[in-house]
């Protein structure tokens, strides 16, 4: 059973004791342990389930590559499923519960799937489940989503909160082992920006558990030195609990920092978001232990050597009281003489090599300890955990030579670089035979936009695995890194370190390497996935053999660990299926991020109100003080209308409406695009942007213009202002007022970039009002100002500027309601005192603000369209009874060539009209027109769609706009419209201006 | 063919599963073929299969630069909807929605077509138009489809905040037999059929050249050698323009990378696809308990298969204001694909100015969908050599003469 040892661990402070639970027992660890040491300390072998079998499973691992040690972690607003039990640090009252089983962790139903596997090989799924079709959706398939997934789903909001952080620096150096120290200290002599980040809470790596002199001293005493010494320059930051997480393009850097999950509290984010842009990056992210293929690794009690060596030095912790060992290189025989120097019993060390003759296996038999080499495992024995292994020969078939009893078996299988910083921005691996492992290739790493390669990968990331030649290898990655950032490194010299010679690994892709299908059918390369060596045979007999068609066929390396310990081994044995070397057959992409980072660290601080800017006009608290209705536009929020007292907001509209007609009524329209073009050139651009003819527009006057894309849809339209003899002020909608605006600059940035034209968008500068209704002359000149708002000095579409009241105001006599209406804008500062006037002043003649809705009610009742319900990116001005705003004139200008297509021309494109239903109801929004008969694919022919529609207070009755096949020329013929759930709707075909068609209403 | 069965299963798991063939052969390329079909994709497979069984055309070669299945196919959240507003594009989605509900049968090969329902959330007053039309469109066009209310909304998704508070659910449209399936197995199971009827699939054999005499396709030259045909069929998704190059012409495309992402698996807790335009993200949850996620694509061109983690951030962003819950999961892997996007984000289906050349090809964001009726579209129009009804709309002279199909008004920008 494993236990805590009654001294060491390096990490531990055993005058802190931690309580914790799991599943809800009362547990108690120390301050310093992991999740994962302390359910180890407390007895716990068993902490879950895998994913498709439900097979029994321990901890394997000490770090980011544990497959199998997840749990649901807290509860409530902060319960996170899949939290992987080696990297939880343990903090006071830490509560975790068991993944994937139903009714307990120890009796799972779900477990009959491990009877029935043999049933259930690689792709099963694909072969079954086909008959009765019906029941794929109804039976098998919600069968199959109950047993699959890992982890409980959240069912509350988040009680934490998450940030982002950006930082340019000039070396990035990931992973604070003593190769990415060393890295560091040399780019950091150069006085070059640079950010050391490691993902645990301590510095240097697997060093501190395999005991190495540095510098003639031990490499703790190095280690501390140069943390100190990075500490103390300027220009170095240095952050733990901060993992690499991906590369990117251009030097870009995720990294994912885990501020307080050791430490959960209110008040500080969980979660921070590093966005870094390096000029140069260097991996020292390491190497991982691979395990070793035998029948029944997956057992509970079976880990990596490395791991059990972490979990001695590191935590106090003892896997086991009887250890065998199980290698095919010298590295785990430091976990043997770890264990005896420790006084624990190591039963075995089985070595696949034929001979073992290093100084570290040497040392073991001197230790008394016994040593097999040529020998495989055939065989863990146990049912739930480890209870003894059976040895067999490993160039054998598995006939059993002993048997020994054990609780631990330590595997090793040789390590493999973490290589997936390296790769994701398009670095690639080389194999090395010698080590059996792909290692980066120096010569193609990720190349920059300069051409030059911008990551460096050093240290056991690289495929070194003796300290000494890591650092010196790392001493010169760091200058490298500092020499391409453009700065001087100070060559120094690089640490010396003293490391045993070890002999050879020797590629044990399965053991016993003539395993039958019994025995393969029980080696696991992915733990949490449950797939087994026979599974991969599978995918290469039945032909999947591109390396992505087996990863994708078994779900191979596909689990949360994305394949750290399982796609080498995996690849292996694909290989060897297809007869072709490892190389050949080659890896999977890398993706990122590293580790599985949260959600709500890429979103950041954006959620709830923060989520998008919310644009304010300076009238929006008025409106929200006032009882606005809202309705989203864009990222601003506009009134829809004002409910007052009891009133529905549809009653609002009405009233609001009415209002305007009779008397006046006021509009914000703030949200309005403003954009200022100007320059010489500013006549000529513009007639190259609009349909009409902008160029000639008289000083003092206003024309309504519209833009159409160079396919020649209609994209915006709006009140182009002449302001002075080389400026225009160009109105657009609110939506479009940004696109529009990046509209004009991408073609004066790229097509046109000989004009001289300066845009600007100066939406939010202005407060823009507009005054309508029968009284609104009265309204403004109750304000007093030096303005002449009468009908002669300030005709229909004409503006000025001046004072009105206290205000310095734009006023321009447009209408988009076809009532007399004054547009009115002043500085957005003056916005609300302007506002708040005009209702003063306006309260006698029973001024009131309408809203969006009740501009498009009377908008509509005029037959003016609006962009968006008019258009929807496939109409042309000339579908809109628009001709008149379109030049015939000008020699070019956007859309003209492709308005003159064949299919623009076409006499059978629908036309605008206005509908009135026959029963004076409301023709739902979006109805189609029908036609007789069916096309080609069976659909239903139509004639017309409805574009708006609404219920006219000033009519009485519904009316609507649409386009109609041939419409204009059709008044007064009776359309049937669809009508979902119920008979279709007979509509009208009028005139689209139902309001006052000879406009005196408007130009008085 | 080998018969796929639960009593295929439980025989060969009696003798350890010795007995299972190829899913499809490894053949090296013959000197000609009737028709070659570029690209070894969904469509190109596809295309191949309904060659085969619709029209008898079974010398066939499927030519594939790497492996089956590779490219965008096995790279999307594989969404499939008809529930679109043009009629030419609620044909052929709804033909392939409609071919996904038996292709497990007809292939014998379990595609795990999940009708399980997908909604798109109007979160504005415009939306909620643009999906009402929607819902009128399709009534006339045979796909059924409803506008829903946000109670109901909430009913079928649970885990949606239908409260905002910056964007309000405002109603769905709702097309209860849309879903997915699974995206590998599809071209997995064309694959073994096409093989089943002879035809060749070739992988690790880039196309280099387009052969031609007298304006007419007579083979390609390839990795592999040269190989003759007498049509050809170019369906390679993001890199139809090299390919359209090699056969002399233009394509009105452009190549951008879109990306998607998944969770680590969860148990069930999401039992249908949800699209959220407004906020640009998209989700659903696969039988594994992956939330899969997906976004717009990124904004400039590129064929890398990557992309810019901007557009990782706006798209979880997005999910996480939708889907409160998701806040605590992580993300596991994000990747990206290249789409084809063309100016009226609608496909090609057509012949092209190369005699006897076809191309299908920009299907942008939203192809997974469609595979079965663009494969039933465009073999249809190699076999007669012209397009039928299906296809007819989506040819390439609709660029030429204005006469687009343009979804934006409802297809926003996910698919």
């Amino acid at each position: 059973m494993s236990a805590r040892l009654p001294k060491g661990g390096r990490f531990l402070n055993r005058s802190q004791p931690i309580e914790f639970s799991f599943n809800g027992k009362q547990l108690q660890g120390f301050e310093g342990d992991t999740l994962a040491s302390a359910l180890m300390a407390n007895g716990q072998q068993l902490v879950g389930r895998s994913f498709k079998y439900h097979r029994p499973r321990g901890v394997v691992a000490s770090g980011a590559e544990e497959p199998n040690a997840l749990v649901n972690l807290g509860t409530g607003r902060r319960l996170e499923p899949n939290q992987r039990a080696t990297t939880t640090e343990l903090f006071e009252g830490l509560e975790a519960t068991s993944q994937n089983h139903w009714p307990s962790l120890e009796f799972d139903v779900g477990a009959i799937n491990a009877r029935l596997s043999r049933f259930l090989p690689a792709g099963f799924y694909y072969k079954m489940f086909m008959w009765p079709r019906a029941f794929w959706k109804h039976v098998y398939e919600p069968f199959i989503r109950q047993s699959a997934g890992l982890g409980k789903a959240p069912n509350a909001r988040d009680a934490d909160t998450y940030e982002h952080f950006n930082i340019t620096v000039d070396v990035l150096v990931i992973g604070g082992g003593i190769a990415g120290l060393e890295a560091a200290r040399v780019a950091g002599s150069s006085g070059a920006q640079v950010l050391l980040i490691e993902q645990t809470a301590q510095w240097g790596g697997r060093a501190n558990v395999d005991a190495t002199l540095i510098d003639g001293a031990d490499e703790e005493h190095w280690i501390e030195a140069t943390v100190d010494a990075l500490e103390d320059m300027d220009n170095v930051r240095l952050r733990t609990r901060v993992m690499g997480a991906g590369v990117y393009d251009h030097g870009y850097v995720l990294a994912y920092e885990r501020l307080c999950d050791h430490d959960p509290q209110d008040g500080l984010p969980r979660h921070r978001l590093w966005k870094i842009r390096a000029r140069q990056i260097v991996t020292a992210t390491g190497a991982i232990e691979r395990p070793l293929s035998f029948a029944g690794n997956d057992l509970p009690g079976v880990l990596l050597a490395s791991a059990q060596r972490d979990y001695l030095i590191n935590y106090g912790v003892s896997a086991g009281d009887r250890t065998v060992i199980v290698t095919n290189n010298d590295d785990a025989y430091r976990t043997a003489l770890m264990l005896h120097n420790l006084g624990l019993e190591v039963k075995a060390v089985i070595d696949a090599r034929a001979e073992a003759n290093g100084p570290l296996p040497v040392a073991a038999r001197e230790a008394g300890i016994r040593v097999e080499t040529g020998k495989a495992i055939a065989k863990v024995k146990g049912v739930a955990r480890v209870e003894g292994v059976a040895i067999c020969a490993q160039v054998g078939e598995g006939a059993v030579l002993d048997e020994i009893a054990c609780d631990v078996v330590a595997m090793s299988g040789g390590w493999s670089p973490v290589v997936h910083l390296w790769s994701h921005c398009g670095g690639k691996l080389v194999w090395d035979d010698a080590q059996a492992h792909f290692r980066p290739d120096p010569g193609k790493a990720p190349i920059g936009a300069d051409g030059h390669a911008f990551v460096h990968t050093t240290g056991a990331a690289s495929g070194l695995l003796k300290s000494d030649e890591i650092l010196q290898n790392a001493h010169d990655a760091g200058a490298d890194a500092a020499k391409a950032a453009g700065h001087k490194p100070k060559r120094g010299k690089a640490p010396t370190a003293a490391s045993p010679d070890e002999a050879p690994i020797e590629p044990v892709w399965m053991m016993p390497q003539g395993a039958g299908h019994e025995l393969r059918s029980k080696m696991w390369l992915d733990f949490q996935n449950d797939v087994k060596v026979s599974d991969v045979q599978l995918a290469a007999q039945e032909g999947f053999e591109s390396v992505e068609h087996t990863k994708r066929y078994t779900t191979l390396g596909m689990a949360t660990d994305q394949g750290k310990l399982s796609n080498i081994n995996g690849l292996a044995i694909l290989s060897k299926s297809l007869g072709a070397d490892i190389p050949a057959v080659g890896t999977t992409t890398f993706r990122p991020p590293y580790t599985p980072i949260s959600m709500g660290a890429i979103a950041g601080e954006a959620r709830g109100k923060l989520f998008q800017p919310l644009r304010r006009t300076p009238m929006h608290d008025w409106h929200e003080a006032n009882g606005a209705h809202w309705e989203p536009v864009g990222h601003w929020r506009r009134p829809y209308a004002f409910p007052r007292g009891s009133e529905t907001v549809e009653q609002a509209v009405q009233r609001e409406v009415k209002n305007t007609r009779e008397a006046v009524g006021l509009l914000d329209a703030s949200t309005l695009g403003k954009i200022l073009v100007k320059g010489p050139d500013a006549g000529a651009f513009l007639d190259l942007l609009y349909t009409n003819m902008v160029s000639t527009l008289p000083l003092g006057r206003c024309r309504y213009g519209l833009m159409c894309s160079e396919n020649g849809f209609l994209i915006d339209d709006g009140v182009i202002v002449r302001l002075s003899e080389d400026s225009w002020l160009c109105h657009t909608t609110t939506g479009g007022a940004d696109r529009i605006h990046g509209h004009m600059e991408e073609w004066l940035q790229t097509e046109w970039w000989d004009m001289q034209v300066h845009t600007a968008n100066l939406t939010e500068q202005y407060a823009q009002i507009a005054v309508v209704g029968p009284d609104a002359r009265n309204v403004l000149e109750a304000l007093g100002g030096d303005i002449d708002l009468d009908a002669e000095t300030l005709p229909f579409m004409h503006w000025t500027e001046g004072r009105i009241g206290d205000f310095d105001a734009r006023v321009f006599r447009i209408s988009f309601s076809g009532e007399l209406s004054y547009e009115v804008a002043v500085p957005a500062s003056q916005g609300l005192a302007f506002w708040n006037a005009l209702l003063k002043a306006g309260e006698v003649f029973g001024v009131m603000p309408y809203g969006t809705e009740a501009l498009h009610i009377m908008r509509a009742e005029k037959g003016f369209i609006m962009i968006g319900d008019e258009t929807d990116g496939t109409v042309i001005p000339q579908d809109l009874g628009l001709h008149w705003a379109i030049s015939k004139k000008k020699a070019d200008f956007l859309s003209k060539r492709a308005q003159e297509r064949d299919h623009m021309t076409d006499p059978d494109r629908w036309q605008l009209v206005g509908l009135e239903t026959v029963d004076g109801s409301v023709l739902p929004d979006g109805a189609y027109a029908l036609a007789e008969g069916r096309n080609e694919n069976g659909q239903r022919n139509t004639q017309g769609r409805v574009t708006s529609t609404y219920h006219s207070p000033t009519l009485g009755r519904g009316i609507a706009m649409g386009l109609v096949l041939h419409g204009p020329e059709r008044m007064g013929e009776v359309l049937k419209f669809t009508n979902i759930g119920g008979a279709p709707i007979e509509a009208r075909i009028v005139s689209p201006v139902f309001y006052d068609p000879e406009g005196k209403k408007q130009n008085v | 063919m080998q018969r796929y069965s639960v009593f295929a299963v439980a025989r060969e798991a009696m003798r350890q599963h010795t007995g299972w063939h190829r899913a499809w052969a490894s053949r090296a390329p013959r000197k000609s073929y009737d028709v070659i079909i570029v690209g070894a994709g969904g469509h190109g497979l596809a295309t191949a299969y309904y060659l085969g069984k619709n029209h008898g055309l079974t010398n066939v070669a499927v030519i594939e630069k790497g492996w089956l299945g590779g490219g965008n196919t096995g790279r999307n959240t594989t969404i499939i909807r008809s529930n679109y507003l043009q009629d030419p594009s609620a044909a052929i989605y709804e033909k392939a929605r409609s071919l996904y509900e038996t292709i497990s049968q007809d292939l014998n090969y379990n595609v795990m077509f999940s009708p399980r329902g997908v909604m798109m959330l109007a979160q504005t007053e415009h939306e909620i138009r643009g999906y009402q039309r929607t819902a009128h469109a399709n009534s006339l066009q045979g796909v059924q489809t409803e506008f829903i209310s946000p109670q109901r909304v909430k009913e079928l998704c649970p885990i949606i905040e239908i409260r905002g508070p910056r964007y309000p659910v405002l109603g769905a449209l709702w097309q209860a037999r849309g879903g997915t399936a699974r995206h590998d197995a599809v071209a997995w199971g064309y694959a073994r059929a096409c093989s089943d009827m002879g035809m060749d699939i070739i992988q690790q054999c880039e196309v280099t050249g387009v052969r031609s005499e007298n304006g007419q396709v007579t083979g390609v030259e390839t990795t592999k050698g040269a190989i003759g045909c007498n049509k050809l069929g170019i369906v390679v998704a993001g890199h139809s323009g090299v390919l359209a190059e090699m056969a002399g012409f233009r394509l009105p495309i452009e190549s951008v990378a879109l990306q998607a992402l998944v969770s680590e698996p969860i148990k069930p807790c999401m039992d249908v696809v949800v699209m959220a335009n407004t906020v640009h993200g998209y989700m659903s949850q696969s039988d594994k308990g992956e939330m899969v996620i997906g976004g717009g694509a990124d904004g400039y061109n590129n064929y890398t298969q990557r992309g810019s983690f901007l557009h990782i951030e706006e798209t979880v962003r997005a999910l996480v204001e939708t889907f409160p819950i998701i806040s605590r999961l992580k993300m596991l892997r994000q990747w990206g694909g290249i789409v084809d996007m063309t100016g009226d984000r609608s496909p090609i289906i057509s012949p092209t100015p190369l005699g006897n050349c076809f191309i299908n090809c920009g299907w942008g964001t939203g192809g997974f969908k469609a595979i079965p009726g663009s494969g039933w579209a465009t073999a249809e129009m190699i076999a007669r050599g012209t397009p039928g009804p299906l296809a007819a709309a989506f040819g390439l002279e609709r660029f030429r003469e204005g006469r687009f199909i343009d979804e934006s008004v409802a297809a926003g920008v996910a698919h």
